[in-house]
């Protein structure tokens, strides 16, 4: 079931289903039996294509996980490999063929995901196993549809890749991506980008474009235009804790390939005359996607509404509920039975969802988090930024989470356009003695990638910044918004406003602001062919996909999805990334802490 | 039913174009199925070194494509390709590969076993998976490799009992697999790689005592047997049923049996060779014969079999249904009414008004015109087509709504294929073979017989995407134009660029990598700037050694995958020296390699970082380093290394705090000797509270002081590590030992999360104004909480105390608060 990816403005499914074909072509190449073997990493990224049914249907038998060694005993003619293209998983995979019982051969294939390498087959070649292969293919995974309006590459470690390491592998593949996108949905005729990443994207999009020439056939654009946006063009936003009901639910439960697990005890089933209470002790797993009607209604709502909602909606299904006692006829009663599994979906996923508010509630009601809270938003209103925070210093002083303090330091580095060298010292010093020393290449990298950065002499542009795109809004309204800021309860996400400054009035009203942002602006045009120009009714909406290179926050979907939903905003988004982040996640990716080998 | 009989139809396709002295007596003839080559080799047979068989290749026509003499060895069997490559097995087991205009492409062994017990019968057959070649040895073994563009030979089971040569055998596929069907006297055996099994054909005649000959369909599903009795069996191919067996009532052994029968027929039929005599034979007792003139071999085709003979090529099959209904003698068929309504329409006479009545009071119309759009697709005559066509076309006039699709599609496909079948190109193909084979394999083959032009002219005539189409048609022109020695290298790829400037997708590489393996490098490197597609490039610039050209394609490509192929390339190739300056010249290049190395070669890293003085990341290094090491002195070592790096890359900071890690780490050991607690790897804090946890206050105090902790936080560790220990009269010695930088209230909090509300209240008083009521509040002090509060005169904090008032018991207390809080100022 694919029924979320249906509900948006642009029918992703289409996406999704020409995945699939790929996939199940590939498998009945391999023909007969199989057993398919795992890069872990994979699983979840697949699981947004195909479930296992899909595999079963292809005489999928088993499944296990690379590892080195031999591969467990399976009555199976073939055995495939998934795996990303990496040199080290090309070793285990060359132990694994060595290993093999020489008496009961089986077959081996590999797929590649999202990409053939040349440099991973000449390791094949090397260890001498290459020749093993029956087939050896790529199965083309750039952009999988993750919801309704929501593309991911689910490319964990791109940022890292590609601020700290140089490395713009993740980069080619999002530009193959695109490709693809085009290839399905029309070439999009308009292209404006910021940032250093988002430059090079474009230009291999429209060299490869050259290349294809021909090759394509002729779709209705159904995107007018593209906004590439590098994640370092904003890097305050994903910083700063995430306030709507979805971005909380991934600060505290993380959310990975559109599933959550969550601490079960609240989810006790509770059931009668069954005796002794058994607590659960494995965690709730759930799905998170707009698939579920009150989830959709509910994700990208300012915490502090999410309760009212519920009660709301509670109201409405006891009272659905209720109707039962007014049937009086036999096709009343009909009716009503046939709306029974839908109500009875609606009041477990209220049930789940009330449970979920409650445990999030528990942590933004307490102290801390109120606390941490407030000096996130001193800094962004540029409070005391240029000094060292008595808050962080506590925090240092009590060892909360390392990733808490880097996220603070780094915010306030970036709100302050760097730091005084004394002051950075000093946060780098309590910083290595609480924690170890082994975090100064963390604390390395989070100066080259930008979030950590002493002073320069020019002068701190951020509040000029803040004012222009008014970044900061005093009276925000959490019930019933009118601005994007509500989802960080007062900070407008810089990214999300220069996507709504790009659709009205336009990029030339912030030069200023833009060449205070790192990396080059630009805009490109694609020839369209004639015939193929859109033509728009009247009060019809542009469509723009907006793609974060680098990540994006929960947050800042839920303030596209706000722009969208507005009233005469002229312009719906699509949203595409390599990754779904949140400070948390980021600052892991970034950071480098050697394991400790002394005895 | 037995008593109908299909009716079999032999047409003439060409009258030979060769002229050749004997007719095919004493060669070896392969043609092609669908219309293709003809491979002759005369006087094969000839053991005399001296003289030189001539190798000829014509067309379906007769017309000469190649002839070269002979020079390899005694060859056993010709055979073609489903490309359209000739294969010609010799007695030693190899294989030699030409294409249709006798160019030499390739060779290859059957294997040791076959070349030491040669070769005794060889079929080639056609599979899912390619051409495959069956090899009968000497040893009466079978070897078997199904697909000769990747050659994996199978060597199957022994059949039991065998002494001689098989009296026959057939190259099945079944089940995806190709097995043999050997007969050896009465006995049928299936080989398959594993088993030989025997076999019974289902009610097959009695009479019979050995089988001496058989034939698969083309379609590898029906079988043929022809038994000594003269009987032939006919049925499926997994010997599980049986058609029909009819008695030929001929005891002689054949030349050539061959299956003949159009797809979804309902009509068994074999046709049965001869010297001198063809025999058809169906489901019916009766045969139909024909007399040969000439020495003749037989090709079978998908919906009949060609009779190929000295001087005439013709074609035998079972006539298609929608033809016999229309020219059957008196046919009242709609499709025979209509093409009579159409010849009196030409004629003007009213009768065509009546044929017309007639067929439209049947409501036949549609149908009528559907049998006469099908008959032209069967018919050779392109005259018959016309009037069946136009027919047609008459008939469509008196529909409204009839679907034209299958008229036009059916005059484009004739079109093509009256073109084709033209003498001069001498491709006879039906339309049925056409529809089978695609327009696409049609193509190819003009294309091997550099038929461009026509190849073009059918491309756009049928409209067909310019990307399958015309491009792939000129890029085959541009690879054969390469190769041509005569035309200079400025020449050609201005020819070519002129030529293919406007297709689209044209792949450049593909004709420079031709150009290159007829040894032109330098109109290689002319034809790869015009390929669009950088990564294109990189393989075949590698190849010619033009390494730094293919490192910046490949780093313009943006495909970090080629970049990496390149510079692995350029490892192997330059030495260490000119390596690194070559990536020193491409940062892109240089990175990656660096993220390579990271993970796979460290000590190149560091070279890397050495050869561009990179301090910084050398310092990164050696204190990554440190932290694989086992030994402490190994790993201090590494620190020393890194704090040398630092300095000179001037990063201060960097270089005093590893200069501390190494501290820490020798004071750790020091006091681990000592003390005998276990110390090394933790954080400073970690160390401290270690120490103050078992007692070693000092300690702790000297690393305070050497490291320079910040007062605050090594208040709250000492403050916290004494309340873990509940050393309550050291935490109050502590209190006292200077005014505390963290204030009171932390004391008071860290007393009360460690359950001691008594030694918390000793610190309340000396808690600040501003966190007095807290400080009261925490000790559950709801009245001290309120004094305060009042004092202070600040409104939120009287309602932090009332909301911890209970309304029934601080009674008093509320409405002294209500009191206060009304007299507050507003601000």
């Amino acid at each position: 079931m694919a029924s979320h990816l249906f509900c948006g403005r642009v029918n992703l499914n289409i996406l999704r289903e020409a995945a699939r074909k790929d996939l199940r072509e590939f498998l009945d190449k391999c023909s007969g039996s199989k057993a398919i073997v795992w890069d872990e990493y994979l699983t979840g990224p697949f699981g947004l294509i195909a479930q296992y049914s899909l595999l079963k249907e292809h005489e999928v038998e088993k499944m296990f996980t690379l590892k080195g060694g031999r591969i467990p005993s399976a009555a199976v003619k073939n055995i495939v490999f998934f795996v990303r293209p990496r040199l080290e998983l090309m070793d285990i995979i060359a132990e694994n063929v060595a290993s093999e019982d020489k008496l009961h051969p089986r077959d081996f294939h590999i797929l590649f995901v999202p990409r053939r390498s040349l440099l991973c087959e000449q390791r094949l070649k090397e260890k001498g196993v290459l020749n093993s292969f029956t087939n050896i293919d790529e199965y083309i995974l750039d952009l999988i549809p993750y919801d309704g309006d929501l593309l991911s590459m689910e490319s964990e470690s791109s940022f890292r890749e590609c601020y700290l390491e140089s490395d713009q592998t993740s980069l080619y593949h999002a530009a193959k991506g695109l490709m693809t996108l085009q290839a399905l949905y029309g070439t999009i005729p308009q292209i404006f980008g910021k940032g250093e990443c988002a430059r090079h994207v474009a230009n291999m999009m429209l060299r490869m474009k050259r290349e294809f020439a021909g090759s394509h056939t002729q779709i209705l654009p159904v995107f007018d235009t593209l906004l590439l946006l590098d994640r370092n063009v904003d890097l305050l936003t994903p910083l700063a804790t995430q306030l709507t009901y979805e971005g909380l639910i991934d600060e505290i439960f993380s959310i990975t390939n559109g599933y959550v697990k969550l601490p079960p005890e609240k989810f006790a089933q509770k059931k009668q005359g069954e005796g002794g209470k058994d607590l659960p002790t494995e965690p709730k797993k759930l799905q998170l996607n707009s698939a579920e009607e009150l989830y959709a209604e509910i994700r990208d709502k300012n915490f502090n509404a999410v309760g009212a909602a519920l009660s709301k909606k509670a109201k409405v299904i006891s009272a659905a509920f209720e109707e039962r006692h007014n049937a009086k006829t036999v096709g009343e009663i009909k009716q009503f039975v046939s709306q029974l599994p839908h109500m009875q979906a609606a009041r477990s996923s209220l049930a789940n969802h009330t449970s979920i508010a409650e445990l999030i509630k528990d942590i933004t009601t307490s102290e801390d988090f109120f606390d941490s809270l407030t000096v996130e938003q001193e800094f962004m209103t540029g409070v005391d930024t240029d000094k060292v925070s008595t808050y962080i210093e506590d925090c240092v002083a009590q060892k909360d989470p390392l990733i808490k303090i880097l996220r603070l330091v780094c915010m306030q580095s970036v709100c302050n356009n760097g730091l005084k060298q004394k002051v950075l010292d000093f946060y780098k010093r309590e910083i290595l003695q609480t924690y170890g020393y082994k975090h100064i290449l963390t604390l390395k990298n989070l100066e080259k990638v930008g979030l950590l950065k002493p002073q320069s002499t020019m002068r701190n542009n951020y509040p000029t910044i803040r004012k222009t795109l008014k970044l900061w809004m005093e009276d925000t309204n959490e019930q019933n918004p009118n601005d994007i800021s509500y989802v960080y309860s007062g900070y407008a996400p810089l990214s999300v406003r220069l996507t709504q400054v790009l659709a009205r009035p336009g990029w030339r009203s912030i030069e200023e602001v833009l060449k205070m942002l790192p990396g080059p602006h630009f805009e490109e045009r694609q020839q369209v062919p004639t015939g193929l120009h859109k033509k728009r009714q009247p009060g019809e909406n542009r469509t723009t996909l907006v793609f974060f290179l680098g990540g994006v926050t929960y947050a800042e979907i839920a303030a596209l999805r706000f722009l969208s939903n507005m009233e005469d905003s002229g312009t719906e988004y699509i949203i595409a990334t390599t990754k779904l982040i949140n400070g948390t996640s980021w600052i892991k990716s970034l950071m480098d802490s050697p394991e400790e080998n002394l005895p | 039913s037995s008593f109908i009989c299909a009716n079999y139809l032999k047409i003439e396709l060409y009258e030979m174009g060769w002229n050749l002295k004997d007719g095919l007596r004493d060669c070896l003839v392969a043609a092609a199925p669908y219309g293709g080559p003809i491979a002759l080799l005369k006087a094969h047979n000839r053991r005399s070194p001296s003289a030189r068989p001539q190798l000829e290749i014509f067309s379906s026509s007769g017309l000469p494509l190649a002839s070269f003499p002979w020079k390899s060895g005694m060859v056993k069997q010709l055979g073609w390709t489903v490309s359209d490559d000739l294969l010609c097995v010799q007695e030693d087991g190899t294989v030699l590969v030409y294409d249709l205009l006798g160019g030499f492409k390739r060779h290859f062994s059957m294997g040791n076993e076959v070349s030491q017990s040669q070769v005794l019968e060889t079929k080639i057959f056609h599979s899912p998976y390619g051409t495959g070649v069956a090899i009968l040895t000497g040893a009466l073994r079978f070897t078997l490799a199904t697909n000769i563009d990747d050659i994996k030979l199978r060597r199957l089971p022994e059949v039991p009992g065998l002494q001689g040569a098989p009296s026959c055998w057939a190259v099945l596929t079944q089940d995806r697999q190709s097995k043999v069907l050997v007969a050896s006297g009465p006995h049928l055996f299936i080989l398959d790689n594993t088993a030989c099994t025997p076999v019974t054909p289902p009610g097959l005649s009695p009479q019979a005592s050995s089988i001496v000959h058989m034939c698969v369909s083309f379609s590898y599903k029906y079988l043929a047997l022809l038994t000594d009795s003269g009987h032939v069996w006919m049925g499926t191919s997994n010997l599980k049923e049986k058609l029909s067996e009819v008695d030929t009532k001929i005891k002689g052994s054949p030349k050539q049996m061959a299956w003949c029968r159009r797809p979804k027929s309902q009509q068994p039929s074999a046709v049965v060779m001869w010297d001198g005599l063809l025999l058809v034979v169906g489901e019916c007792k009766e045969t139909i014969q024909y007399h040969l003139e000439d020495d003749s071999i037989l090709v079978p085709e998908l919906d009949g079999v060609r009779i190929i003979s000295g001087t005439h090529h013709e074609l035998l099959q079972e006539v298609p249904g929608a033809c016999e209904e229309i020219f059957k003698i008196a046919s009242m068929a709609p499709g025979a009414l209509l093409l009579e309504a159409h010849k009196e329409y030409e004629k003007e006479s009213q009768k065509a008004d009546e044929y017309l009545r007639e067929i439209k009071e049947q409501s036949l119309l549609s149908e009528a015109v559907r049998q006469c759009v099908e008959a032209a697709g069967h018919e050779h005559e392109p005259e018959t087509q016309k009037t069946l066509l136009r027919a047609a076309s008459f008939g469509k006039c008196f529909l409204s709504n009839f679907p034209p699709e299958q008229f036009v599609s059916m005059c484009k496909d004739l079109r093509v294929l009256n073109a084709v079948r033209d003498y001069t190109v001498g491709i006879p193909l039906s339309h049925t073979q056409f529809k089978q084979m695609t327009l696409q394999v049609l193509i190819d083959r003009l294309v091997y017989r550099k038929l461009y032009l026509l190849a073009i002219e059918v491309c756009r005539y049928l409209k067909t995407p310019e990307y399958q189409g015309v491009s792939r048609v000129l890029k085959h022109w541009a690879c054969y134009k390469v190769q041509q020695k005569e035309e200079s290298d400025e020449v050609i790829a201005k020819a070519v660029s002129v030529k293919l400037a406007d297709a689209a997708g044209i792949s450049y590489s593909e004709i420079a990598t031709k150009a290159y393996e007829s040894g032109r490098t330098e109109l290689a490197i002319k034809l790869l700037e015009f390929e669009p597609r950088s990564g294109e490039q990189v393989p075949l610039l590698l190849k010619m050694k033009k390494s730094p050209l293919a490192l910046s394609k490949a780093i313009e490509s943006g495909d970090t995958d080629l970049v990496y192929t390149v510079v692995m390339y350029l490892k192997n190739e330059l030495n260490r020296g000119d390596f690194f300056m070559m990536l020193r010249n491409q940062p892109v290049a240089l990175s990656l390699y660096k993220q390579f190395c990271k993970h796979q070669e460290q000590e190149t890293l560091k070279d890397l970082f050495n050869q561009d003085d990179d301090h910084e990341e050398l310092g990164n290094f050696y204190v990554k380093a440190s932290y694989k090491e086992q030994r402490l002195e190994a790993r201090i070592a590494h620190l020393q290394s890194a704090v040398d790096e630092y300095y000179k890359a001037k990063n201060e900071f960097s270089a005093k705090t590893t200069e501390d890690e190494m501290r820490l780490l020798r004071f750790q050991r020091k006091l681990e000797e000592e003390k005998d607690e276990q110390l090394v790897g933790f954080s400073l804090q970690d160390t401290m509270t270690t120490l103050l946890s078992v007692g070693l206050h000092k300690h702790a105090e000297q690393l305070y002081k050497d490291f320079r902790m910040p007062d605050k936080r090594f208040w709250w560790l000492k403050l916290k590590a004494l309340a873990e220990k509940e050393d309550w009269e050291e935490l109050e010695k502590f209190s006292k030992s200077k005014k505390s930088p963290i204030g009171y209230l932390p004391f008071v909090e860290v007393c009360i999360k460690h359950h001691n509300k008594c030694e918390a209240r000793k610190y309340v008083a000396k808690v600040s104004p501003e966190q007095k009521v807290k400080a009261h509040l925490a000790v559950g002090d709801v009245e001290g909480a309120a004094e305060a509060a009042i004092e202070r005169r600040n409104e939120s904090e009287i309602s932090t105390v009332l909301s911890r008032c209970s309304a029934t018991t601080d009674h008093l207390l509320v409405e002294r608060l209500n009191r206060a809080k009304a007299t507050v100022p507003k601000k």
